[in-house]
């Protein structure tokens, strides 16, 4: 079957921010919905996670990635959406009009009435974190060795040593020990955990596996395959301690480092990216600086729970399925979110002010520095309260979330910006 | 492949044997491919290009820096022009942009008119010195304080890779044995004549030796007893790589040079990335191709200085070549110079072609050095008959992401291969890697297909590429993916399967 030239959606990306996008628009009555994806099946990275943790938000159950996939995937395909599968997305013009290429299909050319971005992250690597040494073979990102561990089946190694306690070096540390491999240690930077606790009791610590904050990585020692690595304990300003460095023989060094967004399709498009997420400058409805393409996921701040990155897609592929459908409604006449006290970012960036005559508004919220203890997530216009929410702590590691109710209506009409701090209980 | 070749090759005498498939050795096997010769090229690693010509700034200097009289210059001159002519033949990519040396500040003015000078002396056309203004103007994002430049405009960049396997590939199209794996152990001398080599891979006969073996020249010189005296020192060079999509610097800019190198330059890169560096440090160690956080720190001073808008969030390599410094004084006894280039077939040992101390710039004046030694054998009396049948052409592969849409369509219709992206960042598709590994220089290790093809080297540094084109290499290759290496045995990616497959 030939494929068609024109959509109402496309959606680039198969994992859970595109797989909820194209269902969302499809619900919302886009016609024609096309998921683009550049693996030969759906569901992204989501397939390699074979570990459980999905699923507790939205389901109230506790699924491995590819379980939570196929929900998804099952409902894209029972609701008629078109699938380009083993294809890769060249080119999206700021009109919509979409280069990809496929052994399969050849060429192809495609106008959509909207986009919807959700090609996820990549992972930081060891060229970004400037970590020296020889370069052989044996340095992999987490992600990497989980492609090779549970789709490929081989091992990347035997003796690990882990930099980064983020999640998916965390999760790795466990999956490797249960393979027979020793993780001799993961190192960490910052004074704290970079990924969510649970993480850490699940795969680190009922496992026994040493982590050491304040720790990184020296020197990678080893021509051909890494030998062992070199760590060594920084100081405030995260400048190696002289004296403190240990050589930790190991064949492999694994980097749990980071994700950044995968833009480099929305910089082709001409979507305005902020600075500080790597990602899309989006509004409520996730639609990014370039009108009809949307973004949801990954690719516009980083998720701690794949929930979360469904229900943003939800949101995009509304919003895409409202513009394809010319049916907006709201004014661009919006209000703009500002970083208050202890605020990483906010997403989305923009508020349209019509919007919270239909809903309440939830933002997405991250944190620079963890507080343990009490505080107050608040949003002001300056003068007033918008909304309060009390958390037992943050940590940059979790992303919290706060919802300004509609009763604010009033108060968001007269205001340009917003602004959320973080301040101490009581 | 490289059995095959044992048994064609084993206990074989032949005409030339070349040690060493960097830039300086391949340039010499194609030359001498034009003749009627048997010649054998030796590499120790498991590809060509992986010793100093894979790790540089990849410039072709223009050719003012050399003091005047010395056989650098000279070389770097002649090799300068011989550019359009070779890299056209073996479709090397080769940009002849021009190079700016930028002073910063009133204080560094001076030092300009010095390499003007030089240049002049030398026989650089071309150049001219330029204002302040004029910099400002042609690269916006250089530091505000600039006083001046030197614009010469035949200098120009190239792909070292590129160069060093079009060149091999060449010369193994016209007939010449290329060795990887194969190491040069001793000379089998016959009196005062070399008539072989030992190797790890068996002893073949010959009546010439070239000695191409860069950081190791000084190894190979001994063992053939002359110049007790000489000694490469390895001096290192970090560099940082930049995303061509975030960091576009669109000139060649060199800083003011020092005694011992020509400086931290800032420059473009035939295939758009911006690259920084190198800094120079006298090593000990010739495998010691590490990066080191006084080495980076050192490189990211000296460039902010001339560009200072570059932001190291948008790194995405980093690396460390070695150069093959010499200690041999200048022939030209008026010139008081002592890393000038060694290029001789010395008396005190016949059937020896030697060459010593080729540092940079060596990537410039390689193909005047390979003809060089076609003309010393001549010299030697060695009657070097041309072969009717010699083909100076080596057909470039397709690129995809070179390509404009229209003929990417073409390229895929005719080889879906061609339809699948494995490297997601630089868009480098199966098809070329396919062709790579089945080339006259099969690619088959991961190195091997990304210094080829590219591939790896964007922003995910090969994080997404690396489980295909392990799987591809496998298919291809017929061997399980265990035994697929980075670059040669020893290296190999994975070390088992897992308990459930």
């Amino acid at each position: 079957m030939a494929l068609k030239k024109k959509f109402d959606v496309v959606v680039v990306g198969s994992g859970p921010g595109g797989l909820g996008a194209a269902i969302a628009a499809k619900k919302a009555g886009a016609e024609d919905v096309l998921i683009i994806e550049r693996d030969k099946e759906l569901g992204g990275i989501l397939l390699q996670c074979i570990h459980n943790g999905f699923g507790t938000e939205m389901f109230k159950e506790d699924l491995p990635g590819p379980k939570y996939a196929q929900r998804f995937v099952g409902e894209a395909l029972s609701l008629g959406i078109e699938t380009l599968l083993d294809a890769m997305v060249l080119d999206i013009t700021p009109l919509r009009h979409i280069y990809a290429t496929s052994k399969w299909s050849g060429f192809i050319e495609i106008d959509a009435r909207a986009v919807v971005l959700a090609m996820g992250a990549r992972e930081r690597t060891r060229s970004q974190i400037r970590t020296p040494g020889t370069r052989p073979a044996g340095v992999y990102t987490a992600g990497t060795a989980q492609r090779f561990v549970n789709i490929e089946g081989f091992m990347p190694g035997k003796r690990f040593v882990i930099l980064g306690s983020g999640d998916i070096g965390m999760i790795m540390a466990r999956r490797l020990t249960l393979e027979g491999a020793k993780i001799e240690r993961v190192l960490e930077i910052m004074p704290f955990l970079t990924g969510v606790t649970r993480n850490y009791v699940q795969c680190l610590r009922d496992f026994d596996i040493p982590l050491q904050l304040r720790h990184t990585v020296n020197r990678i020692l080893g021509n051909k395959r890494v030998e062992a690595i070199e760590s060594v304990q920084v100081d405030e300003q995260m400048k190696p301690i002289p004296g403190t460095e240990e050589i930790i023989p190991a064949d492999t060094l694994l980097l749990s480092v980071g994700l950044i967004p995968e833009n480099e399709l929305s910089k082709k498009a001409g979507v305005g990216l902020d600075p500080i997420t790597g990602g899309p400058y989006v509004n409520e409805e996730m639609e990014t600086t370039v009108p009809g393409i949307f973004s949801a996921g990954n690719v516009v701040h980083i998720y701690d729970l794949v929930d979360w990155v469904t229900e943003a897609g939800y949101i995009a592929g509304k919003g895409a399925a409202k513009f394809a459908l010319s049916e907006r409604k709201h004014g661009l006449d919006s209000v703009k979110l500002k970083v208050g006290v202890n605020i990483h970012h906010i997403i989305p960036h923009m508020l349209s002010k019509e919007s919270l005559r239909d809903i309440p508004q939830k933002l997405q919220v991250r944190v620079i520095k963890p507080i343990e203890g009490k505080v107050w997530i608040e949003v002001t216009d300056g003068k007033n309260l918008l909304a309060r929410k009390l958390e037992r702590y943050v940590r940059p590691g979790e992303m919290v979330t706060i919802e300004i109710p509609q009763k604010a209506y009033d108060m968001v009409k007269n205001a340009e910006t917003l602004t959320v701090n973080i301040v101490k209980f009581g | 492949m490289t059995k095959y070749l044992r048994s064609k090759t084993e206990n074989k005498n032949f005409d030339v044997i070349i040690i060493g498939a960097g830039i300086v050795g391949s340039m010499i096997a194609r030359f001498l491919s034009r003749y009627k010769l048997d010649i054998l090229l030796i590499e120790k690693e498991a590809d060509v290009c992986m010793g100093t010509t894979a790790a540089n700034t990849a410039i072709i200097h223009a050719g003012y820096d050399p003091l005047p009289g010395t056989l650098k210059a000279e070389m770097n001159i002649l090799g300068n022009r011989m550019w359009n002519t070779v890299a056209g033949e073996l479709n090397i990519p080769f940009e002849r942009r021009g190079d700016y040396v930028v002073a910063i500040g009133k204080k560094e003015l001076p030092h300009l008119d010095e390499l003007f000078q030089r240049g002049v002396k030398n026989g650089v056309p071309g150049m001219m010195l330029i204002s302040g203004d004029e910099v400002r103007k042609r690269e916006p994002d250089i530091n505000p304080d600039v006083s001046g430049a030197l614009w010469a405009e035949t200098g120009g960049i190239t792909d070292p890779f590129a160069a060093n396997f079009a060149a091999c590939e060449n010369a193994v199209m016209n007939g010449v044995t290329l060795l990887l794996e194969t190491a040069f152990e001793a000379f089998v001398i016959d009196g005062k004549r070399i008539v072989g080599i030992k190797t790890n891979k068996g002893t073949f006969g010959t009546r010439w030796i070239v000695n191409a073996a860069g950081l190791y020249s000084d190894d190979v010189m001994h063992k053939a007893g002359i110049r007790p005296e000489f000694k490469i020192t390895p001096r290192k060079g970090e560099y940082y790589v930049f995303d061509s999509a975030d960091i576009s610097v669109n000139n060649v800019l060199f800083p003011v040079p020092t005694v011992i190198s020509k400086g931290i330059m800032v420059t473009t890169t035939v295939h758009g990335n911006t690259i920084i560096g190198p800094n120079a440090e006298s090593i000990q160690d010739k495998e010691d191709t590490s990066v080191t956080e006084e080495g980076l720190t050192e490189v990211w001073r000296g460039a902010v200085k001339l560009v200072p808008k570059l932001n190291l969030r948008y790194a995405i390599s980093l690396f460390a070549g070695l150069r093959a410094e010499g200690n041999a004084r200048c022939k030209n006894q008026n010139v008081n110079y002592s890393h000038d280039y060694v290029i001789e077939i010395p008396a005190e040992i016949q059937g020896l072609v030697n060459l010593g101390g080729i540092e940079s710039p060596g990537l410039a004046s390689s193909p005047a050095i390979a003809q060089r030694i076609v003309g010393l054998l001549k010299d030697a009396g060695e009657k070097l008959e041309e072969k009717s049948d010699w083909n100076p052409i080596r057909p470039a592969r397709p690129r995809f992401r070179d390509l404009s849409k229209e003929e990417q369509k073409i390229l895929i219709h005719n080889d879906p291969e061609y339809g699948r992206i494995v490297c997601r960042c630089e868009n480098v598709t199966e098809g070329e890697i396919v062709a790579e590994i089945h080339s006259p220089i099969p690619a088959r290790t991961y190195d091997a297909i990304k210094r080829r093809t590219w591939l790896g080297t964007g922003r995910c540094q090969g994080a997404f590429d690396t489980p295909r084109v392990v799987g591809i290499l496998s298919r291809e290759l017929g061997l399980p993916p265990e035994q697929i290496s980075k670059k040669g045995p020893g290296s190999e990616f994975l070390v088992g399967k897992t308990k459930k497959v």
